[in-house]
């Protein structure tokens, strides 16, 4: 178990390692920098901005103050926002991406489970066919789709009320989470429901349920015990991607809801080639990602004892 | 022939003879095949038949197909060409419009009857889209005015909407003519005081826009047969847009039908190529095995790992767009040097399921060379997964066309994909919804149609994934 998780973290660091790299070269290729703006900056004041942040030296060498940087955990300072560090950007943003994120999979799994679960209850029934339409929905309709939509009836809806039962965009109170974390999660919850009905139906038919039914347990001690117990476990196994697909994907609905996720800060460096900004938050959500994955692995093994860790 | 059965041990064994060994002919009782035999696809085509979802989407797919090909040879309307006498025109909206005199200049002085008699702030001319002119009856102690316009009745001294025009000075009459649209726009007048600054007090007036055009546009735009009989007072009829036009006047059934190019373009092509390398690089590994399986899976793994939008953005942005090319290009590279490692890793499972399989084994004994157990056992028997695989790698790379393009990563103006035209229907998403709801549509319509294909697909080639439904 331990070596296996050593294992496992090990493997994470050379993954991060490989995209901090990889991001690296990818992002000095592009031709420009980021002094070359619109403004156009005289050739003095050039010189010494570009000695000023290190960018006259050759990129290899560039690269390597970058990673003995990275490794005491400073990623620098912003170039177009002035005197911001990156870690004070992630500091502040990053909080907003993840509580975004963390209600979107926990709306995502706890409607799946339940969705799924009702699902397979009621095979071949109406429940079924109508969650089943809604499903499929789900998953063929993009998440700015319905963020757009989303927002577009809430502002509809206030509308008619004569008072905002949610507002529309921003971020700050409780209120303004609900809608963008639904709406977020609703693809994920698709498929999430997808999968707990497969899984419920093949433990529905398993022999320990009609063990379980012939020593007299009720219908409802049955379901919760050994029903969803065991039918939720396929769904936990996806969970880690689930959170990965996102807090990444969370990029539209921060852009359409107005909401100050770190998100937006990735695309907007991207277009003005921020370089530490870039580096900061591709290193920083790549780690993120690579040891959320980790992460669900370990629980599952705790959860199921039967699934040994190699 | 039964007395040659018995058991060993029976005390008699009776002599052979030659006879025994001949041959018995024809038996013409034997069971015979009833039906023909149907080869795997035969079968899959027929399970396929059966699933009504699975043939509606198929007909979907051949439907969109159409759409995108056949459709601007019958839809000949240039996707970005602007019709700017209908900007942002919802489908199915009126479209005469009134033919005028060229516009002239308004000195504030003349009044057209229906206003005459009245007072405070009145629409002093019939409203139109050349211009709106306002009247108002001077203010006591005014020394100025402020002119705003709004597209909803205003409810308040908050919600006048768009300042217009601010006025010095005892001039009463205001010319409106801002990007005026046929539709009702309330007007309101606040009077400003000797310092310049505005009061509270305000009035509102409703103008109801007609559309029109001069006699040389018809001309120059061809709406009518015969341009001598034309006087201003006539109606004509503009150009048709079925689905009505965008932000800036170009039809929306024209560049759908250029955004289904570019979306099916990048959505077809960009699978096929990431799933064919998968599809070698997996067989290559699985098939091999050994240190080179190890080295190939490691490397598979570590691009799995990269984050995938946040590598999608990037790539976008090294590859760059130059001026003039349309990014999509870009984009398909940066999906297929990312997508790749699912397709590999589940067909080298497959191969390295396959290679263990009895008839594999006996095929080698048998003397098969690798050749033929690659093309007769390994191919035919992995082409069903791969073919889902494909079907289901379809909308995936939509979505992450739509979605690039949706950010502003995507294909570079003007090019249309739907990506890209969701994102600019998102902006007039209150007042003109249609500009996001059509290509929002297609989008879903045709991952729809592909995710239930590729469920339809499933069911039909592959016992093992079939789905319990």
């Amino acid at each position: 178990m331990w070596m296996y998780t050593l294992k496992r973290l090990l493997q994470g660091v050379i993954t991060v390692w490989f995209i901090a790299t990889a991001t690296f070269f990818g992002m000095h290729s592009v031709p420009g920098d980021p002094l070359s703006g619109e403004r156009a900056t005289n050739a003095t004041i050039r010189a010494n901005l570009e000695a000023r942040y290190g960018l006259d030296r050759p990129v290899s060498e560039q690269y390597f103050i970058f990673m003995g940087n990275m490794l005491r955990g400073d990623f620098g300072i912003s170039y177009t926002q002035q005197n911001r560090e990156v870690n004070d950007i992630i500091r502040e943003h990053f909080p907003v991406s993840a509580t975004l994120g963390l209600l979107a999979v926990l709306f995502a799994a706890a409607g799946g489970i339940l969705f799924g679960a009702l699902t397979a209850l009621y095979r071949n029934r109406l429940p079924d066919y109508i969650i089943m339409f809604l499903v499929i929905l789900g998953i063929s309709v993009p998440s700015f789709v319905f963020a757009a939509l989303g927002q577009l009836s809430l502002v509809n809806v206030n509308n008619v009320l004569g008072f905002s039962i949610l507002p529309v965009a921003g971020w700050g109170t409780v209120g303004h989470m609900l809608l963008p974390a639904l709406v977020l999660g609703l693809g994920t919850m698709a498929y999430m429901t997808r999968l707990m009905r497969s899984s419920m139906l093949e433990v529905m038919s398993a022999d320990y349920i009609r063990t379980a039914k012939a020593k007299g347990l009720s219908p409802t001690r049955i379901f919760a015990r050994h029903q969803l117990r065991n039918a939720v476990m396929p769904v936990i196994t996806v969970l880690g991607p689930a959170i990965a697909a996102i807090t990444t994907g969370g990029f539209v609905v921060e852009l359409v809801f107005a909401i100050p996720g770190l998100g937006r800060y990735f695309v907007q460096a991207v277009q003005q080639l921020d370089y530490t900004v870039i580096m900061g938050t591709t290193v920083f959500y790549g780690a993120f990602l690579v040891f959320m994955v980790i992460m669900v692995d370990l629980v599952y093994s705790w959860i199921d004892p039967r699934v040994r860790l190699q | 022939m039964d007395q040659h059965l018995k058991h060993p041990t029976a005390a008699v064994v009776p002599t052979l003879r030659p006879t025994d060994f001949e041959a018995l002919g024809t038996q013409s009782a034997a069971p015979m095949l009833v039906r023909p035999s149907r080869s795997y696809w035969q079968d899959a085509w027929q399970r396929l038949k059966a699933n009504k979802r699975a043939l509606v989407s198929l007909y979907l797919v051949v439907g969109l197909i159409l759409f995108t090909f056949a459709g601007p040879l019958v839809w000949r309307v240039d996707p970005a060409l602007q019709d700017i006498d209908q900007i942002s025109l919802a489908p199915g909206a009126d479209r005469r419009a009134l033919v005028v005199e060229p516009f002239a200049a308004w000195n504030g002085v003349t009044e057209w009857a229906e206003s005459q008699g009245q007072r405070g702030l009145r629409v002093a001319d019939s409203p139109n889209t050349q211009s709106v002119r306002l009247k108002w009856d001077p203010v006591a102690g005014a020394g100025g005015y402020m002119v705003y316009r709004n597209i909803y009745e205003p409810e308040g001294r908050d919600s006048l909407g768009l300042p217009l025009m601010q006025i010095e000075g005892a001039q009463n009459y205001y010319e409106d003519r801002l990007d005026l649209q046929p539709e009702t726009y309330y007007y309101s007048l606040v009077p400003l005081d000797g310092a310049g600054q505005q009061g509270n007090d305000y009035q509102t007036v409703t103008a109801e826009v007609r559309r029109v055009i001069t006699v040389d546009e018809v001309i120059a735009r061809n709406l009518v047969d015969d341009p001598s009989a034309l006087m201003p007072g006539d109606e004509v009829m503009l150009a048709w847009h079925p689905l009505g036009t965008d932000y800036l006047g170009r039809d929306m059934l024209a560049r759908l039908m250029a955004g289904a190019q570019v979306s099916l373009f990048i959505g077809l092509l960009a699978p096929l190529l990431f799933v064919s390398f998968g599809v070698v690089y997996g067989a290559t590994a699985g098939f091999i095995g050994g240190r080179l399986d190890q080295l190939f899976m490691r490397f598979a793994d570590f691009v799995v790992a990269l984050p995938f939008l946040l590598f999608m953005i990037l790539f976008q942005v090294v590859f760059g767009i130059g001026p003039g090319e349309s990014g999509i290009i870009p984009m398909m590279v940066a999906l297929v040097i990312l997508s790749w490692p699912a397709t590999a890793r589940l067909v080298r499972g497959q191969i390295l399921q396959i290679r263990e399989e009895a008839y594999v084994s006996a095929a080698r004994l048998l003397g098969a060379s690798n050749k033929y157990l690659i093309t007769r056992h390994m191919i035919p028997n992995t082409l069903g997964v791969i073919l889902v695989t494909l079907t289901f790698a379809v909308p995936t790379a939509i979505f992450t066309e739509a979605f690039l393009s949706f950010i502003g990563m995507g294909v570079a103006p003007p090019t249309a994909s739907w990506g890209s035209m969701c994102n600019e229907g998102l902006k007039t998403m209150l007042t003109h919804p249609h500009e996001l709801i059509f290509p929002a549509a297609m989008i879903s319509i045709t991952v729809l149609a592909f995710n239930l294909l590729g469920d339809g697909l499933r069911d039909a080639l592959d016992a093992r994934m079939r789905s319990s439904e």
